[in-house]
C-alpha cells in the first residue's frame, strides 16, 4: 500500500482530482466580478463618479436608476453563479471522498483477511475494528478536498489580493504584512499537535481493545471480584486521554488565538493608512469600504487554507498510522485467494511433508525440520506430549500456518504456493473450539460450499439497474462486485446434485455430529411463513389432525390437552387469550396489558362484560391482598405467584379501602383500569379462584367471535387467529401441531403429549422437513444461541458436508462429553474411510482404531505405524497408552 | 375444585390444623394441583423426594418392593399425606405409590414449603409440634414392641 496519503490519492482518485481542480479555478471570473461590482455599484451608479449618464452599454441606453438595477442584478447572477460552482464543488467532493474511503476500507479487510494467523496473537479485534470504522473516517472528507480546496481557497485569496493590489497596493500589502508570521508560527506549534495526536490515536486504540478484554473476560471480572482492579485500570486509561487532549486543546486555541489576531490587525491598518489616506484626498471612501469588504473576504478562505492545514496533517498520520499497522510480515499474496484455477485437483495419494520448520514470535522452534508420508487412504492420528508440536503441525498441514522452511507436497502439487481455493475446498480443518458466525444454523452449515457465485440472479427491470449501479460504484471503489444474494453453494463440491439434495446431505451430516436432535428441537420452536413454505405448512397441518385423532381415541390423553375451539373456553388459556383467541403479532396487542387496549375495552363493554370483569377485578384483587400483604415486598412469591406486583400491591390496598364493592360503576377512570387488568391474566385450571362462571365463559366466547369480526382493517395484521383449519404463522411448528393448551394440573402430561407428538412425527415421517425448520434457526452473535457442543458439532458438520479429501481435526471433540466422542469418532472415521482423516488427539487410548498413528516429539516425528504394530514395538507409544 | 375447598381439606390435615387459614390459604394458591390417572406412579421407592402430596380425592396404592416382588401394604385415601418427611429431610422414598382409581392431590414442593415455614414461624412451631407428638407416639409403640418381644422370649 502507498505509504503516504498523497500518492494514495493521486493513484486511485487523479481523475476526480483534476475534474475538481478545474471546476475551481473556472469558478474565479464569476468571484473577480463579484468582488468588483459592489464598487462600481457604489462610485459609479450610487454617487455618479467618473460617468455621465445616460450611459450606452451593449447598445442600450441605460439612466442611473436603471444602471443602478443593472449592475445589481449582475450582482446577483454572480452570486447565483458563485454557489452553483460551490455545490456542485462540494457534491463531486463528497462522492470522490466517500469512493476513497470505501476503497480504503475494503482494501484494508481484504488485507486482514490475508494477514498470517500468528498475527492475530499480537493483534485484538478490538484494535482492529476502530482503525477501519472510526479512524479512517475522517480521511473520506480529507481526501475530497486534498487538492480542491487548496486550490480553490488559495485561488480565491489570490483574486482578491489581486482585486487589493489593483485597487491600492499600499493597503493590499499592509493587509497581508502578518500572514508571514502566521506561516512561520503555526506549523511549529501545529507539529507538537500532530505529535500528541498520534499518541492519543495510540491511547484510544489501547482503550478500546481494554474494552474488548472487558467484554470477552467478563466472566473472569465477576468470578474474581476484579470490577474494581478493572475499573481503576480503565480511568487511568481514560486519564491519559485526558492529558493528551487537554494539551492539544491549549497548543489549538493558541494557534487559533494566533490565527484570529492577526486577522483582526487587518483592520487595524486600513483604518489607519486608508482613513489617513481619504482625508488627504489620495483615495475614494469607495475604494476603502471596497478594499475593508475585500480583506473581510479574505478572512475566510485564509482560515479554511489554516483549518486545511491542520486537517492534513491530521488526515496524514492517520493514514500512516492505520497502514503501517497492515503490513504485517508474511501476508498471503493477493492472487493466493483470488484466482479461481479452472480445475480443482483432488488430493490423492501420500502427502509428503519434508523439512518442516516453524518457531513462533519468541524463537521457540515448534516444528524442528519434521519429516513425514501420510497415505491419503489413511485415518491417522497424531499423539505427542505437550510442546511436541502437535498444534503446529495440524495447522501447518491445513495450510492456516505457513511453515518458515520446508515442503508440503501433494503428487505434483506443492501445497504451500497453491491457492487458497484448492486447499480450503479440498482439506477441511476444525480446531478446538470452532467459530459459528451470527447467521442462521443453514448459512453456518454450508459455509465451506460457498466460494465464488455460482448461479446468478437474473435481475430485471428496477431492480437489474440497481443491480448494475451497484457494479458500477463497486468498480469505481475498486471493491468486490459478487452479487451476495447470487446462489453462491458448490452443490458438485458437497457431492449432491441441487438444493434438495444437499438438504437430504445435510440431515445425514447433522445425524452424523449427533446435531440432528437438536436441530429438529430447535425446528419445533421456530415459526415459518405459510406464503414462502406452504408445503411445510399443509403437512404440519396434515399433522395435527393425525394428533388430534390420536388424543381423541386415549381417554387417558383426552384431559390432557385441550384443543382451541372456535365455540369453547379454553379453561387453560387466560382470559385474555381467550378473548383474543390468537397469538398477538407485534405491538398492537399485549397479553400482559390487554385492559389498557380501547378496542378490548370496546368489546367487554358491548358484551355487557364491564360490570363482570370489574367485580372480578376487585375479588381477585381481595385475594391477592389477603394472601400476599404479610409478605416482604421482595419475597420470590411476589415473582412467581401474585397478579399484582409488590409496587403495586400499596396502590391496590388503598383503592379496595376507598371504593365499594357494590358501586363499582361510579370508579374513577385508572381505578377501573386498575381492577380490569387483573381478571384478563386468570387462567381458570390452573388458579382455581372460582371466579370465572359458566355464564361468564359463555359471554367471553361470545364477545370473542365479535372481537374478531369488528376488528377494525388497521388491526386485522395484529392478530394471527386460531383457526382449526389454517396454519398459523406467528406461533412455531410445535404449538401449531398442538394447537391447544397442555392441561394445568395433570401429572406428566407435557411428557404424555410429548409422546405422541414423536409418535406424530414418525409416522408421517415430518423428522426432516422440521429439521429443515431447524436450520433457519438464528445462532446469534458467535453462536451465543447454542450451546458450546453444540457450536462445536455444527463447526464439525461444515467441515464434513463440504466433502474434503482430507479432513484435519486439531482435538477437534475434547470439549464434548466422553461417550459423545466416542460416537462422533466411530461415525467420521467411518465417513472417511477412503480418505484422510488427520486426526490430533490428546490420549492415546483413543488412537487404537486408526489406521496409522504418528507420535511427535520435541517438533519431530518419533514414530509412525499402525497401532497394532506400535503396540508391540514402540515402548513410546506403549508408555503413552499406559499413561491415558 | 375451587382454592376455597382444597384450604378446606388442608386445614383437616394435622399439620395445619391450628395454622392462620390465609397462611393455608397461600400455600394452596402457591401449589400445584396434580391429577393423576389410574396406575400413574405419583412416586417411586428409591427415588429422591422433592415434594409432598395431599390426597383431595381418589385412592392411591402404597407398595413397597420386596425380595418376592412388590406387595402393596396400604392404600391411601382422601386427607391422607405421602411423601411428607421427604420435604423434610433427604431421604429416598421409602414406598412407591400408584394411582389406583384417578387420584387428585395438592402437590407442595419442599421449595415452597420451606418458603412459608421461614415466611411464617409458626408454622414451624405448629410443624415441631406435630414432630414431637409423632415421636412420643413411636417412642411409645417401640417401648411396647420390646415389651413384647421381651415377653415373648
Amino acid at each position: 500500500m502507498e505509504h503516504s496519503i498523497y500518492k494514495y490519492i493521486l493513484r486511485y482518485s487523479m481523475k476526480q482530482q483534476v475534474i475538481l481542480t478545474v471546476l475551481s479555478v473556472l469558478s474565479f471570473p464569476a468571484l473577480y466580478y463579484y468582488l468588483e461590482l459592489p464598487k462600481l455599484i457604489i462610485n459609479q451608479a450610487i454617487q455618479a463618479n467618473d460617468i455621465s449618464f445616460p450611459v450606452e452599454y451593449i447598445g442600450f441606453e441605460f439612466d442611473q436608476t436603471a444602471f443602478l438595477y443593472l449592475t445589481v442584478g449582475l450582482f446577483l447572477l454572480m452570486v447565483v453563479i458563485n454557489q452553483a460552482f460551490k455545490y456542485v464543488i462540494n457534491v463531486y467532493q463528497g462522492i470522490t471522498g466517500e469512493r476513497m474511503l470505501r476503497r480504503l476500507r475494503y482494501e484494508l479487510y481484504c488485507r486482514i483477511l490475508r494477514f498470517p494467523l500468528p498475527t492475530f496473537r499480537k493483534k485484538s479485534a478490538g484494535e482492529i475494528i476502530p482503525m477501519i470504522t472510526g479512524e479512517v473516517e475522517p480521511l473520506g472528507g480529507f481526501i475530497g478536498e486534498a487538492f480542491a480546496l487548496p486550490i480553490f481557497q488559495g485561488g480565491y485569496l489570490v483574486v482578491i489580493m489581486s482585486f487589493l493590489v489593483i485597487q491600492n497596493w499600499v493597503m493590499a500589502l499592509a493587509a497581508i504584512a502578518l500572514y508571514p508570521l502566521q506561516a512561520y508560527f503555526i506549523p511549529k506549534l501545529q507539529k507538537k499537535v500532530n505529535l500528541l495526536g498520534k499518541e492519543r490515536v495510540r491511547l484510544v486504540r489501547y482503550l478500546s481493545d481494554q474494552l474488548g478484554e472487558s467484554v470477552s473476560g467478563v466472566e473472569e471480572v465477576h468470578a474474581h471480584d476484579g470490577s474494581n482492579y478493572m475499573r481503576a485500570m480503565f480511568s487511568n486509561q481514560l486519564g491519559k486521554i485526558y492529558d493528551v487532549r487537554y494539551r492539544i486543546y491549549l497548543l489549538k486555541f493558541v494557534i487559533k488565538f494566533l490565527n484570529n489576531f492577526i486577522q483582526q490587525l487587518g483592520p487595524f491598518f486600513f483604518y489607519a493608512i486608508g482613513g489617513t489616506m481619504v482625508i488627504n484626498g489620495s483615495l475614494e471612501v469607495g475604494t476603502l469600504v471596497a478594499a475593508i469588504g475585500a480583506h473581510k473576504e479574505m478572512a475566510a478562505p485564509w482560515k479554511e487554507l489554516l483549518a486545511y492545514y491542520q486537517r492534513r496533517e491530521d488526515a496524514r498520520i492517520k493514514y500512516e498510522q492505520v497502514v503501517e499497522q497492515f503490513e504485517p510480515v508474511g501476508m498471503r499474496d493477493e492472487d493466493n485467494q483470488l484466482i479461481e484455477p479452472e480445475e480443482i485437483p483432488r488430493l490423492t495419494g501420500e502427502l509428503i511433508a519434508s523439512n518442516l520448520e516453524l518457531s513462533d514470535d519468541t524463537g521457540n522452534r515448534i516444528l524442528d525440520g519434521l519429516s513425514a508420508r501420510l497415505k491419503l487412504n489413511q485415518r491417522i492420528a497424531i499423539i505427542g506430549p505437550a510442546g511436541s508440536g502437535r498444534e503446529a503441525l495440524t495447522q501447518v498441514l491445513a495450510r492456516l500456518i505457513d511453515p518458515d522452511r520446508g515442503r508440503l507436497i501433494v503428487g505434483d502439487l506443492n501445497l504451500v504456493t497453491v491457492p487458497e481455493a484448492i486447499v480450503g475446498r479440498r482439506i477441511a480443518y476444525v480446531g478446538q473450539h470452532g467459530y459459528v458466525f451470527n447467521a442462521s444454523l443453514g448459512d453456518n452449515l454450508f459455509y465451506g460450499l460457498r466460494h465464488r457465485p455460482l448461479h446468478e440472479v437474473n435481475y430485471t427491470g428496477e431492480a437489474e439497474a440497481a443491480r448494475l449501479a451497484y457494479i458500477r460504484n463497486a468498480e469505481l471503489s475498486g471493491n468486490s462486485t459478487d452479487d451476495v444474494d447470487a446462489d453462491w453453494q458448490d452443490y458438485a463440491l458437497a457431492g449432491v446434485e441441487d438444493q434438495e439434495t444437499l438438504r437430504d446431505r445435510a440431515l445425514e451430516v447433522l445425524e452424523m455430529v449427533d446435531l440432528g436432535d437438536d436441530v429438529y428441537r430447535l425446528g419445533l420452536r421456530s415459526t415459518i411463513d405459510p406464503d414462502q413454505e406452504p408445503e411445510t405448512a399443509e403437512l404440519v397441518l396434515a399433522a395435527r389432525r393425525l394428533f388430534f385423532d390420536k388424543v381423541e381415541a386415549d381417554p387417558s390423553l383426552k384431559n390432557m390437552i385441550e384443543a382451541f375451539d372456535q365455540h369453547t373456553y379454553n379453561t387453560n388459556a387466560s382470559v385474555a387469550e381467550n378473548l383474543l383467541f390468537g397469538t398477538p403479532v407485534g405491538d398492537a396487542f399485549d397479553l400482559d396489558r390487554m385492559a389498557e387496549n380501547r378496542y378490548v375495552r370496546k368489546i367487554i363493554e358491548e358484551a355487557g362484560l364491564t360490570e363482570t370483569f370489574l367485580s372480578m377485578g376487585y375479588q381477585v384483587a381481595t385475594l391477592m391482598i389477603e394472601l400476599f400483604a404479610g409478605l416482604p415486598p421482595d419475597h420470590e412469591f411476589f415473582q412467581l405467584y401474585s397478579f399484582i406486583s409488590s409496587e403495586d400491591l400499596p396502590d391496590y390496598q388503598a383503592l379496595l379501602g376507598r371504593i365499594d364493592a357494590d358501586r363499582l360503576d361510579t370508579l374513577r377512570e385508572e381505578d377501573r383500569l386498575r381492577l380490569m387488568s387483573l381478571p384478563f391474566k386468570v387462567i381458570p385450571s390452573r388458579h382455581r379462584l372460582g371466579v370465572l362462571t359458566d355464564d361468564i365463559e359463555e359471554k367471553i366466547v361470545a364477545a370473542r367471535q365479535r372481537f374478531a369480526e369488528e376488528l377494525p382493517a388497521h388491526l386485522k395484521s395484529s392478530i394471527a387467529f386460531f383457526d382449526a383449519e389454517a396454519y398459523n404463522p406467528a406461533t412455531n411448528l410445535q404449538d401449531n401441531i398442538l394447537f391447544g393448551k397442555i392441561a394445568f394440573g395433570y401429572a406428566q402430561a407435557a411428557e404424555k403429549i410429548g409422546t405422541v407428538l414423536s409418535q406424530v412425527v414418525a409416522e408421517m415421517s415430518l423428522r426432516g422437513t422440521i429439521i429443515e425448520v431447524g436450520l433457519n434457526f438464528q445462532v446469534g452473535s458467535a453462536g451465543g444461541r447454542l450451546s458450546a457442543s453444540q457450536r462445536q458439532k455444527l463447526c464439525i458438520a461444515r467441515a464434513i458436508i463440504k466433502h474434503p479429501d482430507i479432513i484435519v481435526l486439531n482435538q477437534a471433540t475434547s470439549s464434548l462429553d466422553l461417550s459423545t466422542q466416542v460416537r462422533l469418532m466411530k461415525n467420521i472415521l467411518e465417513e472417511f474411510s477412503d480418505r484422510a482423516v488427520i486426526w490430533s488427539l490428546d490420549h492415546a487410548d483413543k488412537t487404537l482404531d486408526f489406521d496409522c498413528v504418528m507420535i511427535l516429539k520435541s517438533g519431530r516425528v518419533a514414530e509412525q505405524g499402525e497401532p497394532a504394530k506400535l503396540k508391540e514395538t514402540s515402548t513410546l507409544y506403549k508408555e503413552m497408552l499406559a499413561a491415558s | 375444585m375451587s382454592l376455597k375447598e382444597e384450604v378446606e381439606i388442608l386445614r383437616q390435615i394435622p399439620l395445619f390444623a391450628k395454622i392462620d387459614p390465609s397462611r393455608i390459604k397461600l400455600l394452596a394458591f402457591t401449589s400445584e394441583r396434580l391429577t393423576f390417572q389410574p396406575d400413574d406412579i405419583v412416586c417411586k421407592q428409591g427415588d429422591i423426594g422433592d415434594a409432598a402430596y395431599f390426597i383431595m380425592a381418589g385412592e392411591a396404592d402404597v407398595i413397597v418392593d420386596t425380595p418376592s416382588g412388590p406387595l402393596t401394604v396400604a392404600t391411601l385415601g382422601k386427607n391422607d399425606v405421602v411423601g411428607e418427611i421427604a420435604i423434610l429431610i433427604d431421604i429416598p422414598r421409602t414406598a412407591t405409590i400408584k394411582a389406583k382409581t384417578e387420584l387428585t392431590t395438592l402437590k407442595i414442593t419442599k421449595d415452597v414449603f420451606f418458603r412459608m415455614v421461614t415466611e411464617f414461624p409458626e408454622m414451624a412451631v405448629e410443624m415441631m409440634r406435630v414432630l414431637a407428638e409423632r415421636l412420643v407416639r413411636t417412642t411409645d409403640d417401640l417401648q411396647k414392641a420390646q415389651e413384647r418381644i421381651r415377653n415373648g422370649s
